[in-house]
């Protein structure tokens, strides 16, 4: 309650006598001899009149809900309003409440008592960047970088396994939001730099067994971090001026006692074999303090990412080799030899020779000699030898018929061909296959999902309806919304050369009736389990929504099964079964199975959307790998077998289309589907929104 | 009836147009125009096909009609029509007809665009008889030795509707044409745009990041076009990452995550 007698005229502030009086009057219930609102008045007195007035009304608002609360606040709100800026200060107010609320007295008091933690929490708050909201952003850049794709990850220290780059959640080293982000840049940058300039170019290994010869390899570790992160930053300052700019800002100078290194470690050609050599001579030196944007160097991590990579890519790239040697056949069936010509520095594209002749490589066999030539510094040749044909061998597989001898009638299925590629023929009647529903599940699958992805939802739809809203103007129509000049003065010179008139002479304005049909083949293969399965059921509900705008007819359905005898399609939604819940439960409820035969499946869906009377028809597949079923149904097999279903699905006039999240896609996916026909998903967290631009692409 | 004829002359390319050979494309157009085959050139948007065209066609001394097709581009557009003037009805040859009568090169740039039963129109003039009937007027131009045919199409779009047909494009001679090799592109963008060496590599190296980034949110990396009209902005004393900024990054996208990214490539060059 405000005593207006002791109220001095506004502006003024109060003295502490004023304040004192007013505050026993408020606090009287929890005052007491050993306690006295002494002390909180002469904190208030000076105070400004406006803050003055701002704290007696909390406190008249706490004191209210519990006045040993009120009290203690008056003891500190002065100090509060004096450290914090005024917006810092009411979210502290409503902290301290809400704590009250929820907690109890004790948490709150805390709290009111510990202004120090609060304010540094709300200054930190103000000008932390968060990976979050700059990964997006900070993807792309290193991307456009170079070479390898890497990606982000948060972790709590600063490092790169060579294919990842983590980084801390949150930055709030810095002074504001602006600079703290230019740091993840820079963090992010320099971790780039040790994949692009090789600081793990001799393997991990080398390193650890280098650091290994130093009495403290702890200390070592450190010492060839300091160094090579001097090199990197010249690196930088080379490639990156600008950037190398901004990084100044933030670099601390190396000891002058280093210097000479420093000018040895900063020419052009350094490598990190120049850094190692350093060590020595310094080893006894004090080493400084690390530079804010240097992080951990952790060999086991790099160690594991590196040999899976490499693992891959030799075989990636021995197949694709294999792949060009066979597009490009020579007479007299000499051995082909491949070889590449790299320029000094590792600088600059491939180029790729067979034959001792210069051949184009296309752009993922470009990719991937970038990726081999930055583990490596060079291009093995163990790694140019073109694999051959993957001719398959099936050893253990039991044979079809034993498994399913009079368990499984064939009845009421379908029967496809397939094809044998040695022999060149089909296998009459080979495979059996029948549609089942998928068992709807109603979870919260849908919900999560829409309001996960609710700005995505959105963008999708947006772009769909603009998909839709393209205009068309229609020429010679026998009406319409304006006159078509072309038309009528044809129409007049016939009239004047004697012939008919036509009558078709008005330009209409329509919207493209879009005359298509779309069938979307999803992988439930057994190998999706997990967050492939969830990001195409994810996929596909986006996608749903976002189709119902363009009204296209579309059809839904999953693809699995084990051998020949049990091929299976579960209809998810078929053509004439419009969207809504019940195909959004289907769609919550698809489950991985068992294997992936795609030929079969290629044939039986192509055949429903032959059915379909549209001008354009479209196969989309979704897949997370090459095709692979139990009985032989691997290799070169399934993927000649799969091949030769969509080139039956082409000459019917189907265009197929494939989307897939498998690594070694390229070695196979373009001899299926076509170059230009299929798309590699990195992340599978943007198959919604790779699937929506396909789509988009495709049909407009 | 009159026949109304632009001046073919006036197509005539007087002066030598700069253009840089990426390989043998010089010599293999030369020895398809004179085989009398029409040609097509492959390949992304301003990597140097016109320029091409406008070289060859100087370089082989005939008018060069140029076309770019369009989805609302009918027959008509490129036969002819009859238009009316003071009570009288004038034929007025269309493009395509224009070349043929006088033994020019006509080159009709990113033909996908077109409606299919447009295309269809110029395959008798495309295969060996060298014929443009003419409905309307009942008559059939028979092509001159002289006169040559290229189209051009960008095969990154994949969209399904816009494909050539096999009966298309299996009438001409295929030239691929991809962004020049860095030190090429860096002569061109000097060359073009009169800006310094340094500035040139560096555009050239921006042009690199931006096309690391194609497929992954980018339809296309900056074309050699985009560095050209940065550096002519540098030159006139834009800033280096203002015209970055608006020739390249701008000119690529609308995405603002993209945009930003860009932008950052190009600051950490510049
Ligand atoms: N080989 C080259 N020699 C000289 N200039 C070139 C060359 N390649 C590209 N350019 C430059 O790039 C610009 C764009 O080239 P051009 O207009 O020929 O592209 P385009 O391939 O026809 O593109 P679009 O498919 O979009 O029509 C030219 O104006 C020229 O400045
Ligand atoms: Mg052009």
């Amino acid at each position: 309650m405000m005593d207006t007698d002791t109220t001095p005229p506004p502006h003024e502030p109060l003295g502490v006598s004023a304040l004192e009086d007013w505050l026993d009057g408020v606090l009287d219930a929890v005052l007491s001899i050993r306690r006295s609102t002494a002390a909180a008045a002469a904190a208030l007195a000076g105070l400004g009149r406006e803050e003055q007035d701002y704290a007696r009304h909390w406190i008249d608002v706490i004191a209210k809900t519990n006045p040993e609360l009120a009290f203690h606040f008056a003891t500190h709100v002065s100090e509060a309003l004096k450290r914090m800026r005024p917006e810092d200060s009411e979210a502290w107010i409503i902290e301290v409440m809400d704590a009250y609320d929820k907690l109890g007295l004790y948490p709150a008091v805390a709290i009111l008592t510990d202004i120090g933690s609060f304010a540094t929490a709300r200054d930190g708050q103000a000008r932390a960047a968060t990976l979050e909201t700059v990964a997006p952003m900070l993807e792309l850049f290193v991307q456009g970088l170079a070479g390898r794709k890497l990606s982000l990850a948060p972790a709590e220290q600063v490092y790169t396994d060579t294919g990842t780059l983590f980084l801390p959640p949150r930055l709030t080293v810095l002074a504001t939001r602006e600079a703290n982000r230019m740091l993840y840049k820079i963090m992010a940058t320099h971790l780039w730099a040790q994949v692009r300039f090789g600081t793990f170019r001799g393997g991990p290994d080398a390193l650890r067994a280098e650091w290994g010869r130093y009495e403290d390899p702890e200390r070592a570790a450190r010492l060839f971090y300091a160094l090579e992160t001097i090199r990197l930053d010249a690196c930088l300052a080379r490639e990156l001026p600008g950037l190398y700019r901004d990084l100044c800002t933030l670099r601390r100078d190396p000891p002058p006692a280093w210097q000479e290194a420093c000018g040895r470690l900063s020419r052009p050609g350094a490598s990190v074999d120049d850094t190692q050599r350093a060590m020595a001579a310094l080893y006894a030196d004090e080493i400084p303090a690390p530079q804010l944007y240097q992080g951990t160097l952790h060999l086991d991590a790099v160690a594991q990412a590196m040999a899976e990579r490499m693992q891959r890519e030799r075989v990636a790239l021995k197949n694709a080799l294999g792949q060009m040697a066979r597009e490009h056949p020579l007479e007299g069936g000499r051995e082909r030899r491949f070889s590449v010509h790299t320029e000094p520095g590792g600088q600059g594209p491939v180029q790729l020779m067979l034959d001792g002749q210069p051949l184009g490589a296309p752009p993922e066999v470009q990719a991937l000699m970038q990726s081999v030539l930055l583990d490596l510094g060079e291009i093995p040749d163990e790694y140019l030898v073109a694999a051959g044909d993957g001719s398959y061998a099936p050893p253990h597989a039991k044979r079809a018929d034993d498994v399913w001898q009079g368990t499984y009638h064939e009845e009421g299925a379908f029967l496809y061909n397939e094809w044998d590629h040695s022999r060149e023929h089909y296998r009459k009647d080979w495979c059996v296959l029948r549609e089942l529903d998928v068992h709807p599940v109603h979870d919260g699958f849908v919900a999560d999902t829409l309001r996960k992805y609710a700005g995505l939802s959105a963008r999708l739809r947006k772009t769909f309806e603009a998909l839709r809203g393209e205009n068309a103007i229609q020429r010679r129509q026998k009406n319409g919304d304006d006159i078509d000049f072309d038309a009528l003065v044809d129409a007049l010179t016939d009239l004047k050369h004697g012939r008919e008139l036509n009558d078709r002479l008005f330009l209409r304005s329509r919207r493209t009736a879009r005359n298509i049909a779309v069938m979307f083949m999803v992988d439930m293969s057994g190998s999706t389990k997990g967050w492939i399965n969830d990001a195409e059921r994810e996929s596909l509900l986006l996608l749903g929504e976002a189709l119902e705008i363009l009204g296209d007819r579309y059809a839904i359905y999953g693809f699995s099964g084990t051998t020949r005898k049990r091929c299976e399609l579960y209809r998810i939604k078929e053509f004439g079964e419009p969207y809504g819940d019940l195909v959004r439960a289907r769609i919550s409820g698809i489950r991985p199975q068992d294997y992936t035969r795609m030929g079969v499946a290629i044939r039986h869906l192509c055949g429903l959307l032959h059915a379909v009377d549209a001008r354009t028809k479209l196969l989309i597949t979704l897949s997370d790998g090459k095709p692979d079923d139990y009985d032989g149904y691997r290799g070169q097999y399934g993927i000649e077998d799969t091949r030769q279903a969509l080139l039956e699905a082409k000459r019917d006039g189907i265009h197929a289309f494939c989307i897939t999240i498998d690594h070694d896609a390229r070695d196979y996916l373009p001899h299926m589907y076509g170059p230009a026909n299929y798309a590699l998903i990195d992340d599978v967290r943007q198959l919604p929104l790779k699937i929506s631009d396909i789509y988009r692409h495709l049909t407009s | 009836m009159k026949s109304r004829l632009l001046e073919p002359q006036s197509f005539l390319i007087a002066r030598e147009p700069y253009y840089e050979p990426q390989g043998e494309e010089v010599s293999l157009f030369e020895k398809a125009y004179y085989n009398l085959i029409p040609m097509l050139l492959k390949g992304p948007t301003g990597c140097g096909k016109t320029r091409f065209m406008e070289y060859m066609a100087w370089r082989l001394k005939r008018p060069l009609i140029t076309v770019s097709c369009h989805d609302d581009l009918t027959a008509s557009d490129l036969v002819g029509r009859y238009l009316i003037t003071a009570d009288q009805t004038v034929w007025m040859d269309g493009p395509l007809a224009q070349a043929v009568r006088c033994g020019g090169i006509c080159y009709l740039d990113e033909v996908v665009e077109a409606r299919k039963d447009t295309t269809v129109v110029i395959h008798p003039l495309a295969d060996d008889r060298r014929l443009l009937p003419i409905e309307k007027t009942g008559e059939v131009l028979a092509a001159p030795p002289e006169f040559g045919l290229a189209i051009s199409y960008n095969p990154g779009y994949q969209s399904v509707l816009k494909d050539l047909k096999q009966s298309t494009r299996q009438r001409f001679v295929a030239i691929e044409f991809h962004y020049p090799p860095a030190e090429l592109e860096q002569k061109i963008i000097e060359r073009e745009s009169g800006v310094g060496t340094e500035r040139a590599a560096k555009l050239v190296r921006f042009a690199g990041m931006t096309r690391n980034l194609k497929g992954s949110g980018l339809e296309e990396g900056a074309s050699t076009r985009l560095l050209v009209h940065a550096a002519k902005l540098m030159v006139s004393g834009v800033s280096e990452g203002y015209a970055c900024q608006s020739a390249i990054a701008q000119a690529l996208t609308d995405d603002p995550e993209m945009i930003a990214a860009i932008n950052e490539l190009g600051r950490s060059l510049f």
